[in-house]
């Protein structure tokens, strides 16, 4: 087990602890980059959308995770800046310019939903943000004469220094990377900053936070807005991933998957958002796999402890219908939501965690390490 | 006026539907701290054992209708059991988390079995109109308002005058202090629970001659619910009720009188108006925090 001895501040919040995370991240990094050489061209997409969902996850994660305000409107977010982004791009923008353009906008919304939040506590605030981006989705279908409406937008293929990129090359892909790797340093730095602690102190007690004399409007706002603005980012790349935008796409379900990508990951540290990303991203073609290859496997299964093969047959074709059935992947989803609620509040990397730590310490680790504390007393009600 | 006399009834009925899931809410919120988000879907549900009762196995209307309740109050004790039970008392997200995920798995489980069609409860009023001079109510409207008034007078009843209702209330009010006073707190947690969900069940099959049931029924309908819940206050039984019907009128008469688009919008801006404004609602205790 390694001991890291620290001396002063400037240790404390290092970003990278020692030398063993620089290699291991180089690792990774080199890994990601050669990715397009090896990865056929169905899972480059799929990565591709794993940094943008990752990218959201983050901004969420700084708003839900870090300053503790929950929120299910991103998806309003994302769609505000993929709109910036088709609008503008009509008028010939250079790319540059409305990325950034949509980042700015979104963010201002971001602080003027805000202000308004600052008022609201927990389930409150889900249910406004759950109502703002309801608004946001109907302006964008009746706002015709800048949204087109309920017919959709095209979105061009995106002109960069001159080049056109394809939104299936390696081009766009390393784009996208590289706003994903941007945004997560910039958090991280963000988070050792007095912003950051800020943020977690309002997090963990506001009360506590005021009496230290941490201005709470302020950093509430500031979290909205930055959180806000690195998922429209994120809406510019996804607009142009899919080339195609419509009000149907920016749905409460959307919010809802981006909920599930920090809660899945991990609601207490940015390594959450990108293993969250990653295996809400990669449900697609395992479910498709189960779906083609599992009643095959299940038979064979059967056949070999002992079943006739009409018997097989039988049991292949219930399965492949069982597999084929609409809305297999809404229940799924549902299963490992409450699944992961209730067995693994950490989440994916909680769980990494408590692996980690049951080998550093091998005899010695206790479950109760990572145990939560119950609450019975009704504080929520009373804030 | 006859136009707006109609539109103010046909606001009314919607109302009282969505006032019937807010007030499945609000008896979970106030017993147990917890936003149940699978309320409108536990109502989609009801709507199907109602209709597999009536529409598929042929039986009268009200041997169906109180099979669908008894068959939700027991799957609303189960759910209680088996999601929520074990995450009472960890942060409030974890468990609207929970509630959302249960949501999903039913809504999905019920497109599965039943498909994804519209189908429709055939009931004894959904023929037949009222006339009063020259306006015109229809009967399952009527119906609907009917039956919310008598669920309400029920449910008020239930919990001033009976020990088991006062037991509820009080664990509502101090989850821990009734456990002191001996009273069997999970098994009221369980019972609430099982009223919800009957709640919702009658809303379903009150619902299924207005609009169709469908999977996605619950969660068109349950989100408006919680427009209804707010403005009521949320924690407020009457309040639900009042709120619901206020959201329904406001949200057929905004159909009527404002261009396309409006209706569906109009219930989130009230509710954003009344969170900015008077977040505690028009019936909601104003608490403040003790330090």
């Amino acid at each position: 087990m390694r001991f890291l001895f620290k001396t002063d501040y400037e240790d404390d919040i290092r970003l990278f602890p020692h030398s063993g995370y620089v290699y291991s991240y180089g690792l990774l990094l080199a890994v990601l980059l050669i990715a397009p050489y090896v990865l056929s061209s169905y899972l480059m997409s799929q990565l591709v959308f794993v940094c943008i969902y990752a990218t959201v996850g983050v901004g969420l994660m700084i708003l839900t995770g870090f300053t503790g305000q929950a929120s299910l409107g991103h998806a309003a977010f994302l769609a505000i800046g993929a709109y910036t982004a088709a609008y503008l791009q009509q008028f010939n923008v250079p790319f540059p310019v409305y990325f950034l353009a949509a980042g700015l906008l979104t963010g201002v919304v971001g602080a003027l939903v805000g202000f308004p939040a600052l008022r609201l506590q927990g389930i409150y605030l889900v249910i406004a943000t759950i109502s703002f981006a309801f608004i946001v989705e109907e302006i964008m279908a009746r706002w015709e004469s800048v949204t087109n409406g309920n017919e959709g937008m095209r979105v061009k293929a995106m002109q960069l220094l001159g080049t056109t990129v394809s939104r299936d090359g390696p081009t766009f892909y390393y784009l996208c990377l590289a706003v994903l790797v941007l945004t997560i340093v910039g958090t991280l730095n963000l988070l050792r900053s007095p912003t950051g602690r800020a943020f977690v102190a309002i997090r963990d007690s506001e009360t506590a936070a005021r009496s230290m004399g941490i201005n709470v409007a302020l950093y509430k706002v500031k979290s909205f807005a930055i959180s806000a603005g690195i998922t429209g980012f994120a809406g510019v790349l996804f607009a142009h991933k899919l080339s195609f935008i419509s009000p149907e796409m920016f749905t409460l379900q959307l919010s809802i998957e981006f909920i599930i990508v920090i809660l899945i990951g991990g609601t207490f540290s940015l390594h959450g958002a990108v293993l969250g990303a990653i295996f809400l991203v990669m449900i697609d073609p395992f479910l498709t796999y189960l779906k083609d290859d599992m009643p095959g496997v299940i038979a064979g299964a059967a056949a070999t402890l002992g079943a006739g093969s009409e018997r097989a047959g039988h049991i292949q074709d219930a399965v492949a219908a069982f597999a084929s059935a609409n809305g297999l992947k809404g229940a799924i989803y549902g299963v490992i939501i409450v699944v992961f609620v209730l067995f693994e509040p950490l989440g994916l990397y909680g769980r990494w965690l408590k692996i980690k730590l049951f080998f550093q310490l091998f005899p010695l680790y206790k479950r109760a390490t990572f145990k939560r504390q119950k609450i019975y007393v009704k504080s929520e009600r009373n804030r | 006026m006859l136009d707006f006399v109609q539109q103010l009834v046909s606001g009314i009925a919607l109302g009282c539907v969505y006032g019937l899931i807010a007030l499945g809410f609000v008896l979970v919120y106030k017993a147990t701290e917890v936003v149940n988000f699978a309320q409108g879907d536990l109502m989609m549900l009801g709507g199907f054992f109602a209709f597999t009762f009536i529409g598929m196995l042929g039986l009268n209307y009200w041997v169906g209708f109180a099979g669908a309740v008894i068959c939700m109050a027991l799957f609303g004790m189960l759910a209680e059991r088996v999601v929520v039970r074990p995450i009472l008392g960890y942060p409030q997200f974890s468990i609207i988390m929970a509630t959302i995920g249960l949501g999903y798995f039913l809504r999905s489980v019920a497109g599965m079995i039943w498909g994804t069609d519209d189908f429709k409860i055939e009931t004894p009023f959904s023929q037949g109109v009222l006339r009063i001079g020259s306006l015109v109510l229809a009967y399952d409207k009527l119906s609907v308002i009917a039956a919310t008034i008598i669920l309400c007078a029920l449910l008020y009843l239930f919990f001033n005058r009976t020990t088991l209702g006062t037991a509820m209330r009080a664990s509502s009010e101090n989850m821990l202090a009734a456990y002191y006073m001996g009273i069997p707190v999970k098994r009221v947690v369980s019972i609430v629970w099982a009223i919800s969900a009957a709640v919702a069940t009658c809303a379903g099959v009150l619902l299924a001659p207005i609009t169709f049931i469908h999977s996605n029924v619950g969660l068109v309908l349950g989100l408006k619910a919680f427009p209804a819940a707010v403005l009521g206050g949320f924690g407020s039984i009457p309040g639900a009720v009042v709120g619901g019907v206020l959201i329904g009128v406001i949200e057929s008469m905004a159909g009527f009188y404002l261009p396309q688009g409006w209706k569906d919008v109009a219930p989130y801006i009230v509710l954003l108006a009344v969170l900015l404004l008077k977040p505690e609602g028009l019936f909601g205790l104003h608490v403040r925090k003790k330090v």
